[in-house]
């Protein structure tokens, strides 16, 4: 196990923010630490890296105990926090190079390695300019550029997608996913759970400072929602589609939403589907099959949850 | 909460040091603080010889300190160079220390810096020290414009003893603005905002400045009250007086260079005559005399240092990293 929690536990006064916590991430595996805002992910990490003392539990990242041995923890693991921020009247060179002085990096070496993050990060041109002026996303490019930097073992990322618009956001997440292939172990946190679910390997969902699902996304979605296969189909006329669809074999769910019917089912049933809405005399217009999203299992769970209490 | 407070902790806490001290110390230096602290230290310097100039043409020229004569002489009006220094050195250096912390959360850089293997100790003393350099630097560059200035105009240079009075006066003001970076630092890490920060530390500077005189009196008559049929009653008072005005850094500082830039103070607070017999009065003390009669004042000031740091650094391990 590269990082290992157990019953790991923080309060601030009354507020539980992580509670009972047992993670568990195995080398060269990509985590997400899911959950809506305030949920407890930023303490959990902070946590992990000896920047904020548990309450109870024991915490180890590659052996080390953050409380202990920080300066070894903290040599092998990159850490990029939710607002990364830098100084702004020094260049990226000149940021780079005070965080590689203060891994105690020789100087040749860090000009090496720096120029290399810099250019693996589409940084290079820029690596002269003074950070006041960067946008969201170069920002957000130089802060991996500095994990990359002391060449991590693991590396934790906090929000990484946040403030990205939607194309910046997709291109950090591939780098990230880049850094799987090198055999880095990463563990990210994030509220926006549709956004970073392709990248994660595993995922434990958050809620109010406990870990209350955690597994594979399609193991997820096939535990909470079901049928972890969704179809949304387009037919006229809809009437009794409904009916004739949820009597099919492995359809466990039909619902109607818009002009669409949407099934949920155990298996992928649209041929079956395609042959039932036109024996209904009907005319097909859509057939998709939706990938399970998190944030319809999250729902989903707590839903359930409340009904059951 | 910081690891370092509970149980052992591997490695030095000064790994970093340096890294932060060099990088602080280049940031200071090509600030525009810097560049307005060296339009005033020019303006000091020359105003210093000059008080200096106007006030030996006006006495005879047989003063044998001459070169403390020009750290001392007012000319109106123009305060003397150490009046102005005691004025302008707390400033420079709450303007070097008043966003040291807050200035890094407000960046957003300090969860990023100490995600980097070094403690919080490295931090914190490389920003000290690279405060309490940059002002030694300071202190220096005035020192030297003073005394090349005054060979210039007045022609006689200083000799050893006066040398060595002199950079005893710089270490003393050294202490002095340590004390004032101290509770920069502190100011810096109880307050988020760097503006309240910066008010708060000169808000301190004008207490001691303004009311601690009025406040050491009125304790002084509340403790001691002055009683006209005892005679002691008045020393007892003008003892208390002087024990609550050592409380504030500008009287520890002001006695301090008052006897070692005045070789003929014979001792700092009231004087009986009983404890003048057999002295020469008006003789000049030698230089180790001098720096005996300064040492607790000295000492008063580096501990004082000392201890705002202690505070600051107690203070700043127990801060979350979050904002
Ligand atoms: N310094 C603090 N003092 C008090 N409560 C805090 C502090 N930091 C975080 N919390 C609380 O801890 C909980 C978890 O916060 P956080 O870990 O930041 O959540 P997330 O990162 O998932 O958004 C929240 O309820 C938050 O209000
Ligand atoms: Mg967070």
């Amino acid at each position: 196990m590269v990082i290992e929690t157990q019953g790991l536990t923080k309060r601030y006064g009354k507020v539980v923010a992580v509670e009972g916590l047992n993670l568990a991430v195995e080398a060269g595996e990509v985590y997400g630490l899911l959950g809506p805002n305030g949920s407890g992910k930023t303490t959990t990490i902070l946590m992990l890296l000896g920047l904020t003392e548990p309450t109870a539990g024991t915490v180890r990242v590659l052996g080390f105990d953050p409380v202990r041995e920080p300066l070894s923890l903290k040599k092998q693991v990159g850490y990029l926090p939710d607002s990364v921020g830098f100084y702004g009247e020094m260049t990226a060179w000149e940021n780079l190079a005070y965080i590689a002085r203060l891994n105690g990096l020789p100087k040749a070496e860090a000009e090496v390695r720096m120029r290399q993050v810099l250019e693996r990060m589409g940084l290079a041109e820029v690596a002269d300019r003074p950070v006041g002026a960067f946008s969201r996303g170069m920002r957000q490019r130089l802060g991996l550029a500095e994990v990359l930097l002391k060449e991590p073992k693991v590396v934790i990322l906090d929000e990484p997608t946040l403030g990205l618009d939607p194309e910046a956001a997709q291109e950090f997440l591939g780098m990230i996913r880049g850094l799987k292939a090198e055999g880095i172990t990463v563990l990210l946190s994030s509220h926006l759970l549709h956004q970073v679910q392709a990248i994660c390997d595993r995922v434990g969902l958050f809620h109010r400072g406990k870990l209350v699902l955690e597994g594979r996304v399609e193991e997820l979605a096939q535990r909470v929602l079901g049928g972890a296969y969704r179809i949304r189909v387009g037919a006229s006329p809809l009437e009794g589609l409904s009916e004739r669809l949820g009597a099919l074999p492995g359809v466990a769910r039909v619902q109607l939403e818009g002009t669409e019917l949407r099934l949920e089912a155990t298996q992928d049933v649209r041929p079956q589907v395609a042959r039932a809405v036109l024996e209904a005399g009907a005319s097909l217009n859509s057939l998709v099959l939706e990938q399970p999203s998190l944030d319809e299992v999250y729902a989903r769970y707590f839903q359930e949850v409340r009904h059951a209490a | 909460m910081q690891p370092s407070l509970k149980g052992r902790r591997e490695g030095s806490p000064w790994v970093g040091l340096w890294a932060v001290f060099f990088k602080e110390m280049a940031d200071h230096l090509s600030s525009t603080r810097m560049r307005i602290l060296e339009v005033l230290i020019l303006f000091s310097a020359v105003g210093a010889v000059y008080a200096g100039a106007q006030t030996l043409r006006q006495t005879v020229s047989e003063d044998p300190f001459l070169l403390l004569r020009v750290f001392t002489a007012a000319q109106d009006p123009l305060p003397s160079f150490v009046a102005f220094l005691s004025f302008f050195l707390p400033l420079a250096a709450i303007a070097l220390g008043f966003d040291a912390i807050n200035g890094e959360y407000n960046r957003n850089t300090l969860s990023r810096v100490l995600a980097q293997p070094i403690y919080r100790d490295a931090l914190l003393w490389g920003k000290f020290l690279a405060g309490l350099a940059t002002l030694a630097l300071i202190l220096l560059a005035l020192f030297l414009l003073v005394v090349g200035l005054s060979l210039i105009f007045l022609g006689v240079p200083p000799d050893g003893e006066e040398v060595g009075r002199a950079l005893l006066f710089l270490l003393a003001t050294l202490a002095y603005a340590g004390v004032w970076l101290g509770i920069a630092l502190v100011c810096s890490v109880l307050f988020r905002s760097a503006a309240t920060s910066a008010l708060a530390a000169i808000a301190v500077w004008l207490f001691f400045a303004l009311f601690w005189g009025i406040i050491a009196q009125l304790l002084a008559q509340a403790m001691a009250p002055y009683d006209p049929f005892d005679p002691e009653s008045e020393l007892r008072q003008a003892e208390a007086l002087l024990a609550f005005s050592r409380v504030s850094p500008n009287t520890l500082y002001a006695e301090a260079i008052q006897a070692l830039l005045n070789p003929g103070v014979r001792s700092l607070g009231p004087v009986l005559i009983s404890q003048l017999q057999g002295a020469l009065l008006g003789s000049p003390l030698p230089l180790g005399q001098s720096l005996l009669l300064a040492w607790p004042q000295l000492t008063g000031l580096i501990a004082l240092t000392l201890l705002l740091f202690a505070l600051a650094y107690v203070l700043f391990q127990r801060r979350e990293v979050r904002a």
